[in-house]
C-alpha cells in the first residue's frame, strides 16, 4: 500500500535531478532494493507508472538492483546471509541475528537525455 | 496531496481542515503521452536533434546522472526536523504503532491517566476517518489532534510537522502519536519520533511479529496487551515474545492489560524514565550553551 507514496518520493528526486541537469525525458532509472526492505517491487514498478505519467520520467524503465540481505548474529558475532528479516545463524544455530545489509531503498542513477 | 505521501492524494485532513500544500501538484494519473520522440519528418530517424544537436557514433545523447538518494529522503528531512524541534525543546515523543483493534486508544488513555499529574501530555491521532479517537483523548483533559489521512495508509513526517504547529507542546512534555491501524507501512516512515512502540494484543496470532516483521523490527518496545484474557485463550505470551525478539533480539516487551490496569505501571516508568533522559539532555546542551557564551563573553571583555 505504501508503495504509492514510495513511488512519490522516488519520483520527487527523479524531477528534481531531471530538472536541475535540465533534461528533456529520463529514460532509465537504478534503484537499489535491499531483500530486507519493506517495499514490493512489483507494486513500486505498477505505481511508478501511474505517478509518472505525462511528466519528465513518463514511460521510464526502473532498473532493480536487488542488494543481499546480511545480518550480524549477536551470539556469535558473525556476519552471516539473510533472506529474512528473521533468520538462524548457520554457524551457532541462534535466532540473534540483526540484519545490517539488505534494508536500503535508493535511488542510484538515471539515465537522462 | 502530501508531497511525501502519495497515497492521501487531496484526503489528508486536520481535524477537518483539508490540507493544501504550498506547491499544488496534481497528478491527474491519465496515461497520455505528450512528449515528443525526436524523430525525424516523415519517420526518419533523426540523431542531431537531441539537445547536443549533433551525433557521434558511438556516443548516445543520453547520459547517466548520480543521485545516491534514499527514497524516503524527504520524509527523513521532516522527520530531522521534527525531531531537532522535539529535542531542543525536551519532548520526549513516542509513535504507537500496531492492527486495528490491539487496543491502541485504550492504552493511551490509560497511559495518559497515569502519567498527566506528573507531565503535559499532547496526542496526535492517525485515522483514515473520524475523529472519534482525537475526542476519547481530550476527554481525559489532554489536547489532541485529529489527522485524518483519507486514503492513506500511515502518517509520514510532514503531517505531524503541521500538527506540531497546531498543537504547540510545551517544554519537556511528552508527546504521542498514535499512528493510523495498520502493521505494514508506518513501519517505513519516521515521524521524528524517539521510539516507535509496537502493540500486540494476545486476540491475535503469536506469529504476527513474524507475518510482519518490518514492524516489529522497526519498534523499540512492544506492549502486549490484553494480558488479562491470557487464561481464557491458547495464546502463548512467551511464544509471541520469542518470536518478536527473533526479529529484533533488542526488543524491549512488557506484558500489560489496559482495560484491567495490570503492568501499566511498569510500562509508564519506563515512559518517565525516558522523558527525564530527554529533559536531561536538553540541560545539558543548554548548559553546554551557557559555559560556551561565558567563555565567548570572557574573550571578548579580554579585548
Amino acid at each position: 500500500m505504501h508503495e504509492m507514496s514510495l513511488a512519490e518520493g522516488m519520483l520527487q528526486l527523479v524531477e528534481e535531478t531531471a530538472r536541475r541537469e535540465q533534461a528533456q525525458r529520463v529514460k532509465t532509472i537504478v534503484l537499489e532494493i535491499g531483500q530486507l526492505s519493506s517495499v514490493e517491487t512489483s507494486a513500486l514498478e505498477f505505481c511508478f507508472a501511474a505517478v509518472a505519467a505525462g511528466g519528465l520520467a513518463d514511460g521510464a524503465r526502473l532498473v532493480i538492483v536487488d542488494v543481499p540481505g546480511a545480518g550480524r548474529c549477536l551470539s556469535c558475532g558473525r556476519t552471516v546471509a539473510m533472506e529474512s528479516l528473521f533468520g538462524v545463524c548457520p554457524d551457532c544455530g541462534s535466532h540473534r541475528l540483526q540484519a545490517t545489509a539488505g534494508t536500503e531503498m535508493r535511488v542510484r542513477e538515471m539515465e537522462i537525455e | 496531496m502530501c508531497t511525501v505521501c502519495g497515497c492521501g492524494e487531496g484526503e489528508t485532513r486536520i481535524d477537518g481542515v483539508a490540507h493544501v500544500h504550498e506547491d499544488g501538484t496534481v497528478h491527474s494519473h491519465t496515461h497520455e503521452h505528450g512528449h515528443d520522440h525526436a524523430h525525424g519528418s516523415g519517420g526518419d530517424l533523426d540523431f542531431g536533434a537531441g539537445p547536443a544537436h549533433a551525433h557521434v557514433p558511438g556516443l548516445s545523447q543520453s547520459r547517466m546522472v548520480r543521485i545516491e538518494q534514499d527514497i524516503l529522503a524527504k520524509n527523513n528531512t521532516y522527520a530531522a526536523e521534527n525531531r531537532r524541534y522535539f529535542d531542543e525543546r525536551g519532548i520526549f515523543v513516542l509513535n504507537l504503532v500496531s492492527g486495528p483493534g490491539s487496543g491502541k486508544t485504550t492504552l493511551l488513555v490509560k497511559t495518559i491517566e497515569l502519567l498527566r499529574d506528573r507531565v503535559a501530555i499532547a496526542v496526535v491521532e492517525g485515522d483514515q476517518q473520524t475523529s472519534n479517537d482525537a475526542e476519547c483523548i481530550r476527554a481525559t483533559g489532554v489536547p489532541a489532534l485529529q489527522i485524518n489521512t483519507g486514503k492513506g495508509c500511515h502518517l509520514d513526517g510532514h503531517m505531524v510537522g503541521h500538527a506540531l504547529e497546531h498543537l504547540k507542546p510545551a517544554d519537556g512534555s511528552l508527546f504521542l502519536i498514535e499512528n493510523v491501524g495498520n502493521l505494514v507501512c508506518p513501519a517505513a516512515f519516521d515521524l521524528g519520533e524517539h521510539h516507535k512502540v509496537a502493540i500486540l494484543s494476545v486476540t491475535e496470532g503469536e506469529d504476527k511479529p513474524l507475518k510482519y516483521p518490518d514492524m516489529f523490527r522497526a519498534a523499540d518496545v512492544m506492549l502486549l496487551n490484553k494480558c488479562d484474557l491470557l487464561p481464557h485463550l491458547d495464546f502463548d505470551a512467551d511464544l509471541a515474545e520469542a518470536n518478536a525478539r527473533r526479529v529484533n533480539p533488542d526488543l524491549t516487551v512488557f506484558r500489560v492489560s489496559a482495560a484491567r490496569g495490570e503492568g501499566m505501571s511498569a510500562w509508564a516508568d519506563w515512559v518517565a524514565a525516558g522523558l527525564a533522559a530527554q529533559g536531561a539532555r536538553r540541560a545539558e546542551s543548554v548548559d553546554a550553551l551557557k559555559a560556551r557564551i561565558a567563555e565567548l563573553e570572557r574573550q571578548l571583555a579580554a579585548r
